[in-house]
């Protein structure tokens, strides 16, 4: 099963819902991995929206590909990692008008990160439905030296970058779609409890 | 305005400080509006605003203190003065009337510190203001606001006919491309499906004038997938006259009778107990009364609380909402 439902926690951290029908000028559907499952979800519920959609996808190793293309949207784009179809992304917002609707599905670093476009291009987050499935790792930044490490699925872990044994916090940047990862062992370096994995 | 916090430069003590000025300039601009431009007594600049605030001003007229909000109108880049324009109210209770027909150049007057609850959202990628007749002015001081720092703004102004189109020509003349004047009176109307349609990504629309106007406008807006955060409106009510009724003031220990003409809330400042207000409509929230004991039937007439708390009979806007029945206890 590919949903999860996350204890409550501090208001920093993002809460995510079911993708609901909205009315709208056109659909932008943007997911990763099993994300694609809550979106094919959605068009079972709304059919009607899919001639207006249009669906970007990132597989990652899944292969969900083929059931969203047969939804028939009237564009669909995959592309083989979030980078890749970043610049297609904030064409599409630089182009969209309002009336547009955006549901987001999949990891919260893809939500988060499209979110962020979004909101660069003028818009209200709170008007953008996200529905989290699939992996619980997370987008970390390290409060240090600022880097990000991606796909995150184990606390404590070792910041990419610098290489500081970092906590993983619930506390979230909105600007920068990602966790805050904080030095778990400044005060004694080399007392690091063993990493666990995310809500295990 | 969608639940944002009330933007405000006044002390947080309700009936604190207030400005006392001095009535500098009164413009008739046609046969319903007229325009009242206010200097500080102590010749010091007013306390800056943003467009879209308002200020409570004070009218003493006689024994009564009148009590009415307006938008502020003039530039907020000069803040040597503050001005408003009063469209004459021939039915409503009195304020109007009195700045038109008794307010003299020179005149003192109280006004309180401006507060904004109409407010730009300034990451937006462009605005578009719609107006109806007075509702007009609280785009003025925005559109000044915008062009100071080079925003993207578009204006469609409805009004009843040319000869009552308050500041259109300054409008049409200063901004021709961006101004759109729609008249009653030619049968023109704003296509407000067609504007809605293709305005770019990241737009606010803001709508200011009457009642149905504002209805329209969001009801439109949100059938077309236009988010609530990016559709703004103001519209302050006016206290409306009904039957009066008792209040008991528990925490003052004051019983009050409220006359048909005036307000909960003036009532309740009738008698010197210091009640909290920001804008006197129903918009702010910031009034919100706990009612501790009531047996009647509630007249509200706010938009602040939600449906679920009107009815509970817990909450009530002394402002602009009433009460018809044998007792209403407040904890006031
Ligand atoms: S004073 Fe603003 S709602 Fe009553």
């Amino acid at each position: 099963m590919s949903t999860f439902e996350f204890p409550p926690s501090i208001r920093s951290r993002p809460v995510y819902c079911v993708l609901q029908a909205r009315p709208g000028k056109a659909h932008l559907m943007i997911a990763d991995a099993e994300g694609a499952e809550a979106l094919i979800d959605l068009a079972l519920r709304a059919p009607e929206l899919m001639a207006k959609a249009h669906v970007i996808y990132i597989p990652k190793a899944t292969d969900f590909g083929a059931a969203l293309k047969a939804l028939n949207p009237a564009q669909y784009y995959e592309g083989p990692s979030y980078s890749a179809a970043v610049s297609r992304i904030k064409r599409v917002f630089l182009d969209a008008s309002m009336g547009l609707q955006i549901y987001l599905s999949g990891t919260e670093g893809l939500m988060g990160q499209a979110l962020s476009e979004a909101m660069q291009a003028g818009y209200d987050h709170t008007a953008i439905q996200t529905e989290h499935r699939g992996s619980l790792a997370r987008r970390m930044q390290c409060v240090h030296c600022k880097g990000i490490t991606e796909d995150v699925s184990n606390d404590p872990f070792q910041c990419s970058h610098c290489g500081l044994n970092l906590f993983v916090r619930d506390h979230y940047s909105r600007r920068l779609a990602a966790f805050q990862g904080v030095c778990i062992d400044a005060e004694e370096p080399g007392n690091v409890p063993p990493s666990k994995e995310l809500y295990s | 305005m969608t639940g944002t916090a009330p933007n405000s430069t006044a002390p947080k003590t309700v009936g604190a400080a207030k400005l006392a000025v001095r009535v500098s300039a009164i413009t008739t601009l046609n046969a319903l509006v007229t325009r009242f431009e206010f200097q500080r007594i102590d010749g010091t600049d007013f306390p800056t605003f943003s467009g879209g605030a308002h200020t409570v001003v004070e009218m003493m007229d006689g024994e009564k203190k009148r009590l009415n909000p307006y938008s502020l109108m003039s530039d907020p880049a000069e803040l040597s003065t503050y001005a408003i324009s009063v469209r004459r109210d021939d039915q409503g209770r009195g304020g109007s009337l009195f700045m038109h027909q008794k307010i003299k150049v020179g005149d003192e007057m109280a006004l309180s510190y401006p507060v904004n609850l109409f407010v730009l959202d300034l990451r937006a990628r462009k605005h578009l203001f719609v107006a109806g007749g007075i509702g007009i002015t609280p785009f003025l001081a925005q559109i000044k606001q915008l062009e100071a720092i080079g925003g993207n703004w578009e204006l469609h102004y409805s009004c009843r006919s040319p000869d009552l189109g308050s500041y259109v020509d300054e409008l049409t003349e200063n901004y021709p491309h961006a101004t759109s004047v729609y008249y009653d009176d030619k049968k023109q109307s704003i296509d407000l499906d067609n504007l809605l349609d293709g305005q770019p990504f990241g737009t606010h629309l803001y709508v200011c004038g009457p009642k149905g106007m504002i209805d329209w406008v969001r009801k439109t807006a949100t059938a077309t997938g236009w988010p609530q955060a990016h559709v703004h409106h103001e519209e302050f009510l006016a206290p409306q006259p009904g039957r009066p009724f008792a209040v008991r003031l528990k925490k003052s220990e004051l019983t009050v009778e409220v006359g048909a003409q005036e307000s909960l809330l003036e009532a309740i400042e009738r008698l010197g107990v210091d009640a909290p207000y920001l804008c006197r409509g129903g918009a702010c929230g910031q009034c919100e009364t706990d009612v501790l004991d009531s047996d009647g039937t509630f007249l509200h007439r706010d938009h602040w609380l939600e449906d679920d708390e009107k009815e509970s009979g817990e909450k009530i806007m002394p402002c602009v909402s009433r009460f018809e029945g044998k007792i209403l206890v407040l904890n006031r």
